[in-house]
């Protein structure tokens, strides 16, 4: 089957981080601190997209309903989830989205993206996604490009983008703010999650997981 | 029997007073004289239990008097000073004095850390309570609970993480009327472990050659994020809560075996750094955040 971006993704998942801390620690409270805690919260993510995935996932890793996260529960939850799926020996080819509340996480989750030279694809509510954390300003013109068209094709990338813009929509694809085609065009991580969106409910979606 | 002292004022000014007399180093049993004490802030109290702690050390528990004032044995053990005490002094001090059913101005009783479980139930407590005192005293916005757990757990985590002993954190808001004119809350961070300057001793002692010391190790990790922890992502709570603290205008000082850093704001008389203090144990954290003034 194929999706509007021209992709064949195998799913998205939205995961509810709140979920897995109360699970965790048999808690009433989802606060994400410490980072035991955070490295528990990860392997837990990790294990749901992993058993029969299709090749390619995006997952939704949703903040929202959590209190508190520390540095160090971010570092663990975000850093850690995007440096292991990152280099070419990744464990599987997971791509992820945050969803989180700006005035609680998102200074945290700035800060060690930063910290770690990475970006990630978040939205702090309203729907609409943006580039967090470390990019140069030709990335993040190029992300925001290929955001709003969703799609680009290879032969379309200079027009688009200016001269420099395949490199630049190579280098997001090999930070895996990007998805690579088998035809060598770009999609946006996003278009992934709307298509599944509209393929497959989020309520049916959450009680798959 | 040695008679340690204690001043009529114990807080965040003065604890030096309290690790110099524990610092002599004269072993027989030890009597705290806190009867003349009339006001102490998270700070003196976990000073107590830590000079107490280190007291008995030789084999015979210290005894403490607490103070004569019904209203001040109140206050220390509406921050849970007696409980915390039971284990240290002998005879346990009595619950005595007066004790509100729960005090407003408590951000966090005098709490134990010695494991991440210890970390989420302080973040836990602090989180129901917090709000409240933080933007009613200090007019801070909503949204600030969240940087003040935030800031609770990560020096928390330090104890866990770094001391590999126990410790103590406390954290209270109070009207500094006379002193700044405002209102302020202090968190209190004690452990009795193994200071920053053992912790990255093996890492990083060599590239500081001969200045390798207290000093220059809680510079390390003060200024530079050094951790002994080899990741990259590590390092990041003390240089967070910097941040954070500036951002309030506040005060944060470490203390770890002879020597403070600071980041010291205008209102402060804190020095960035002592040195040549009294030799004591694991690392001792103080934060003081005021209220905001509206510039």
């Amino acid at each position: 089957m194929s999706d509007r971006s021209g992709l064949h993704p195998g799913g998205r998942s939205g995961i509810d981080v709140s979920a897995i801390v109360r699970d965790a620690l048999a808690s009433p409270h989802a606060d994400l601190v410490t980072r035991p805690t955070g490295r528990a919260v990860r392997k837990a993510i990790e294990a749901r997209i992993a058993p029969s995935r299709p090749p390619v996932s995006v997952s939704l890793v949703d903040f929202t309903r959590v209190r508190v996260i520390d540095f160090s529960c971010a570092d663990e939850v975000v850093a850690g989830l995007l440096l292991r799926h990152l280099p070419p020996g990744r464990p599987r080819d997971a791509f992820f989205l945050f969803r989180a509340v700006e005035e609680v996480h998102g200074h945290a989750v700035g800060e060690v993206l930063a910290r770690h030279g990475l970006a990630a694809v978040c939205t702090f509510g309203g729907g609409r996604f943006r580039l967090v954390g470390s990019a140069s300003r030709g990335e993040r013109a190029a992300w925001s490009v290929l955001e709003r068209r969703e799609r680009i094709r290879h032969c379309d990338s200079a027009s688009l983008l200016g001269p420099g813009g395949r490199a630049l929509l190579g280098r997001l694809c090999e930070r895996r703010l990007a998805y690579r085609d088998s035809a060598g065009g770009s999609a946006a991580l996003t278009a992934l999650a709307r298509t599944l969106r509209d393929r497959d409910p989020p309520g049916s979606q959450r009680s798959a997981q | 029997m040695r008679v340690i002292e204690i001043p009529p004022s114990l807080d965040y000014r003065n604890v030096e007073t309290l690790y110099s007399a524990v610092e002599s180093g004269e072993t027989g049993p030890v009597l705290f004289d806190a009867r003349r004490l009339e006001w102490t802030d998270p700070n003196g109290m976990l000073a107590l239990l830590a000079a107490g702690r280190v007291a008995g050390e030789g084999g015979t528990p210290p005894r403490i008097s607490l103070p004569e004032r019904r209203e001040v044995v109140g206050y220390i053990n509406r921050m849970g000073f007696a409980r915390a005490a039971a284990e240290i002094f002998s005879p346990p001090p009595r619950e005595a004095g007066r004790r509100p059913a729960r005090s407003s101005d408590v951000l966090l009783e005098i709490t134990p850390i010695t494991t991440n479980s210890d970390v989420h139930a302080a973040v836990d407590r602090v989180q129901s309570r917090a709000g409240a005192i933080l933007s009613r005293s200090l007019r801070y916005p909503a949204a600030a609970v969240v940087q003040f757990s935030v800031i609770l757990s990560e020096v928390c985590q330090n104890i866990v993480e770094h001391a590999e002993g126990s410790g103590w954190v406390a954290a209270q808001a109070y009207n500094w009327a006379r002193r700044l004119g405002r209102h302020v809350a202090v968190i209190a961070v004690c452990d009795l472990g193994r200071g920053f300057r053992a912790s990255l001793e093996e890492g990083h002692s060599a590239r500081f050659a001969d200045r390798w010391g207290d000093a220059t190790a809680l510079e390390a990790a003060f200024l530079l994020g050094l951790t002994r922890f080899p990741d990259t992502g590590r390092g990041q709570g003390i240089q967070q809560i910097r941040k954070q603290v500036a951002r309030w205008n506040g005060l944060l000082s470490i203390r770890s075996g002879t020597a403070r850093i600071a980041d010291a704001p205008s209102w402060s008389r804190n020095p960035p750094l002592e040195e040549k203090l009294a030799g004591f144990p694991g690392a001792q954290i103080n934060i003081i955040l005021p209220e905001r003034t509206g510039e």
